[in-house]
């Protein structure tokens, strides 16, 4: 087998910047099939950067992203949808004018096949608040019920990838803990995930691999369970002290 | 009574066409930031270009047709060729660019055409329809049923399609947007089209009442920005209810004040209301960027 074949995703080098200020300073990393990929890193180390430049909207200077064998660092972000790679952004960006069910028609847009509906109520079964809230105005929903919609969104767009940045920003525990165990379920039922998460102990608890960022290089990499017990990681992402 | 009735078709009349430049300049506004002050070049398009083609000896409704065609044409070259390659630079140079875009039409129409006031003949003769006393033209009843078919059509575009939605959705959020997979430039791209149709259409409607010549977009710009502004741009049904009643403003100040100040007493007005109100009557929809 190709060794692409094995893998969702491959980034080699990669470089972005905002204007003169350098962000991504040659990042490379992979993700496997059917992994949960945990990217980790202090505010400001260019996580959201690398997804937005994964997903097509925000421009690289240099170095190559692979998905599922193929270069796709030249298409434009919904041709990379069309692929199989949807993202929940940071800080959830739901449509606010717009009603939950268009919020998650909106997630299958690129999708010609029969099966939105179903997909529609799969999401539905995975939060039922949101069939609750179904006709309701996006904007009007709490911060955890717009984080499962943005979730859900990104869902609707079938992904073979699927890019979390910051899941569990500004929820309360509860809701951490139900929107972790979405991720875990989505990985049962066969999704790949790259996660990004300041929280890194709840990140590499669901993790295969981890990812440490730092500055815009990858500074660690392993196991999540060697991450999570590295004294490094500990002393500078866990809290521990 | 019947002079009331007078100024209030009137006012209704030309309102629906204030409310229809309105309503391209919100469509292109919440599609893409750009406030678009060659919004009224389309209507002078519309009027002008059919005008010539039907001198020419084409049908009128086909002239109609073909002179919307043009509109939507000179609308996408308009995006394609001035406003995405400035992506990104701040509003003001948006801006600055569409005015310059107004005055290139302008010219081009003053080359292509001429100088001269037009007419086009009403659409369903000018026998005046008495009204509770009032004697109303034909052809107001086409600017109104016009404009409420072109603002139903909108509504069910962007309520009741996926690709409406997808419009709604990159005014509401447009990295959101991308992220799901909307292509924004052709959403932007179709929203100046559409203007450029909504604003020929008025154009063609209004030309038998009010005439028309290259020049008569600037002032109707200004009309339907102002318009868009007193509704609270940003919001479609505010477009259309600023439009009215600029239209009726003008119509009764004329009417039972001056007809000399009939302008400034509708942007007195105006000022006032978005002193008072700077969301303008009814606000901006709510965007809500968490
Ligand atoms: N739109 C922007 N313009 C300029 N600099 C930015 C922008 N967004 C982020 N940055 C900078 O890029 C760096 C990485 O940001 P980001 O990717 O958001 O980090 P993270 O998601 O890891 O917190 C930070 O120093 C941040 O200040
Ligand atoms: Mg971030």
């Amino acid at each position: 087998m190709a060794r692409g074949g094995l893998h969702v995703l491959e980034v080699s080098n990669l470089h972005s910047a905002y204007g003169r200020i350098g962000v991504l300073k040659g990042v490379s990393l992979e993700v496997r099939t059917g992994e949960v990929v945990a990217l980790i890193g202090s505010n400001g180390a260019g996580k959201t950067t690398l997804l937005r430049a994964l997903s097509g909207v925000q421009p690289i200077s240099s170095g190559e992203i692979r998905f599922l064998g193929a270069r796709i660092d030249r298409l434009p972000p919904h041709r990379r949808v069309e692929r199989g790679m949807t993202q929940a952004p940071e800080g959830r960006q739901v449509f606010g004018p717009l009603s939950v069910e268009d919020n998650l028609r909106l997630g299958a847009y690129m999708r010609r096949d029969g099966e939105i509906e179903q997909d529609r109520e799969r999401v539905f079964a995975m939060f039922p608040v949101l069939r609750e809230k179904r006709h309701l105005v996006a904007g009007g929903l709490s911060g955890g019920q717009q984080q499962m919609l943005a979730l859900g969104r990104a869902l609707m767009g079938k992904p073979k990838l699927l890019l979390l940045d910051e899941p569990s920003l500004g929820l309360s525990p509860i809701l951490v803990d139900q929107i972790l165990a979405a991720i875990v379920a989505l990985k049962a039922s066969g999704i790949t995930v790259l996660l990004v998460e300041q929280n890194a102990t709840a990140a590499l608890g669901i993790a295969d691999r981890g990812y440490v960022l730092e500055t815009g290089r990858i500074a660690l990499t392993g196991a999540a369970a060697a991450l999570l017990s590295d004294p490094k990681v500990k002393a500078a992402y866990l809290g521990a002290d | 009574m019947a002079e009331f009735f007078q100024f209030l078709m009137s006012g209704l009349t030309v309102g629906a066409v204030y409310a229809l430049v309105a309503l391209g300049f919100t469509l292109i506004y919440n599609a893409s930031d750009v406030v678009n002050f060659a919004q009224g070049e389309f209507v002078m398009l519309g009027g002008m270009v059919t005008v010539f083609v039907a001198a020419a000896g084409v049908p009128l409704p086909l002239a109609a047709l073909i002179a919307v065609t043009v509109a939507v044409a000179v609308g996408l070259l308009l995006y394609w060729l001035a406003i995405e390659p400035a992506r990104g630079a701040p509003a003001v140079t948006l801006i600055i660019i569409t005015i310059g875009a107004s005055i290139l039409l302008r010219g081009a129409a003053q080359m292509l055409f001429d100088k001269q006031f037009h007419k086009l003949p009403s659409f369903s003769g000018d026998a005046p329809i008495n009204l509770f006393g009032a004697a109303v033209q034909p052809q107001s009843f086409w600017v109104l049923g016009g404009a409420a078919v072109i603002v139903l059509l909108l509504y069910v575009f962007l309520e009741r399609t996926v690709l409406g939605k997808a419009v709604l959705a990159t005014a509401a959020n447009r990295l959101a947007a991308r992220l799901v997979g909307i292509n924004t430039t052709t959403v932007m791209a179709l929203a100046f089209g559409g203007s450029a149709a909504i604003g020929a259409v008025a154009g063609i409607l209004i030309t038998p009442i009010t005439l028309t010549s290259y020049d008569v977009g600037t002032l109707l710009a200004l009309k339907g920005f102002a318009a868009a502004m007193l509704g609270g741009m940003g919001n479609p049904l505010g477009a259309v209810a600023g439009g009215l009643l600029l239209g009726l403003l003008e119509a009764f100040g004329a009417g039972y004040l001056s007809s000399t100040y009939k302008d400034a007493f509708a942007f007195i007005v105006i000022l006032v209301v978005l002193f008072a109100m700077p969301q303008g009557l009814f606000g901006r929809r709510v965007v809500e960027r968490v």
